[in-house]
């Protein structure tokens, strides 16, 4: 399989470059991760972060053949050749196909990704009803890969500023949890021109979402509670 | 001044309300008018002047082209927004951008009823 990979190490090269590898293996129910890790064996400088390699960490998450994806969870065999490599847009490189996910964290971690309860807790767990936790389904399942903020022109635009898909979704997987207290101040801190409504409904959030979630929908629905609030 | 990036200006959810409300109302004035236009027996001049004599129209017309301008000012809004980053320069474009709409709504009441 022939493949072109995205090479940059700022400590000696100029510029980015691509690189052709050409890697003897047969897709059968191989993932594109198998054949990075081969082309490692063959070539030791190529960098990428790579964990659990079943699409749970996150890590490996790249543009492949143009489409942000997890390289462990794509099959070989649904690539067409070359296989084009590269790292997520929109953030900068360290390294081959590392990103600096520094932005991206700071986003996430601006809409207070955690439970916000003053109650006193209880002696056991805080309850829900099953109808209750059904609400987070869809939300919580996200592992914060960056696939989706990185695929949206409004975060490539303005990552300073915008949330992004990956941070509205988690903001209201906390709205939509019961055990939250903090709704409204939540809602507050979204409300403005950039954090939240840079959004265009592009949706290449959910066009890309290994996990197929859907932050444009998350994004619609924190929407429509502001204009309830606001009604 | 320290150069801090700044967010939380709290607003937003009008303007995003607002355009989706002036959307329907400028796609309810196209089909209306398309449908007048197709209705008409002999199209022309007369036809024309015939359709927007009365004051229905005239107004529903008015009520367009405000829903027009409030949608185009949200969206040259965001696009200078975007493309602009010095604070100054931006409201200076938003001031005129405003000024420039204000007079599209003034010259438009003047061409409707100045027939």
């Amino acid at each position: 399989m022939k493949f072109k990979i995205y090479r940059y190490n700022p400590d000696v090269d100029a510029e980015p470059y691509m690189q052709d590898y050409d890697l003897d293996i047969e897709a059968g129910d191989k993932m594109l991760l198998d054949a990075i890790l081969l082309l490692k064996e063959q070539d030791d400088s190529l960098s990428l972060r790579k964990s659990c390699r079943e699409g749970v960490c996150g890590s490996d998450a790249m543009n492949i053949n143009g489409r942000n994806g997890l390289a462990c969870i794509t099959p070989l065999s649904s690539l067409s050749e070359p296989v084009t490599l590269r790292p997520l847009p929109g953030l900068p490189v360290i390294r081959d196909l590392i990103v600096d996910m520094t932005q991206f964290f700071k986003q996430y971690h601006s809409i207070k990704p955690y439970l916000i309860n003053n109650d006193p807790p209880p002696e056991t767990e805080r309850l829900q009803s099953p109808e209750q936790r059904e609400h987070l389904n869809g939300l919580y399942e996200c592992i914060l890969c960056g696939c989706c903020t990185t695929s949206c022109p409004s975060f490539w635009w303005n990552p300073d500023k915008f949330v992004g898909p990956a941070g509205l979704l988690q903001a209201y997987r906390f709205i939509a949890d019961t055990r939250d207290h903090a709704t409204s101040e939540r809602l507050d801190d979204l409300e403005d021109p950039y954090r939240l409504f840079r959004c265009h409904t592009i949706m290449n959030c959910a066009d890309v979402c290994p996990k197929e979630l859907n932050p444009t929908n998350a994004i619609g629905s924190i929407k429509d509670l502001m204009v309830k609030r606001m009604v | 001044m320290v150069n801090r990036v700044v967010v939380g200006a709290h607003y937003g959810l009008r303007d995003w309300l607002v355009q989706r409300v002036t959307a329907v109302v400028m796609a309810l004035y196209c089909v209306t008018v398309a449908a007048l236009l197709l209705l008409q027996s002999r199209p022309g001049y007369d036809a024309w002047t015939g359709l927007f004599s009365g004051q229905p129209m005239r107004t529903f017309t008015l009520l367009f082209l405000l829903s027009l301008f409030y949608h185009a000012w949200i969206g040259i809004r965001d696009i200078v927004m975007d493309y602009v980053k010095p604070a100054g320069v931006r409201l200076v474009i938003h001031v005129l951008v405003i000024l420039v709409l204000l007079l599209y709504v003034i010259w438009s009441v003047q061409i409707l009823w100045g027939m």
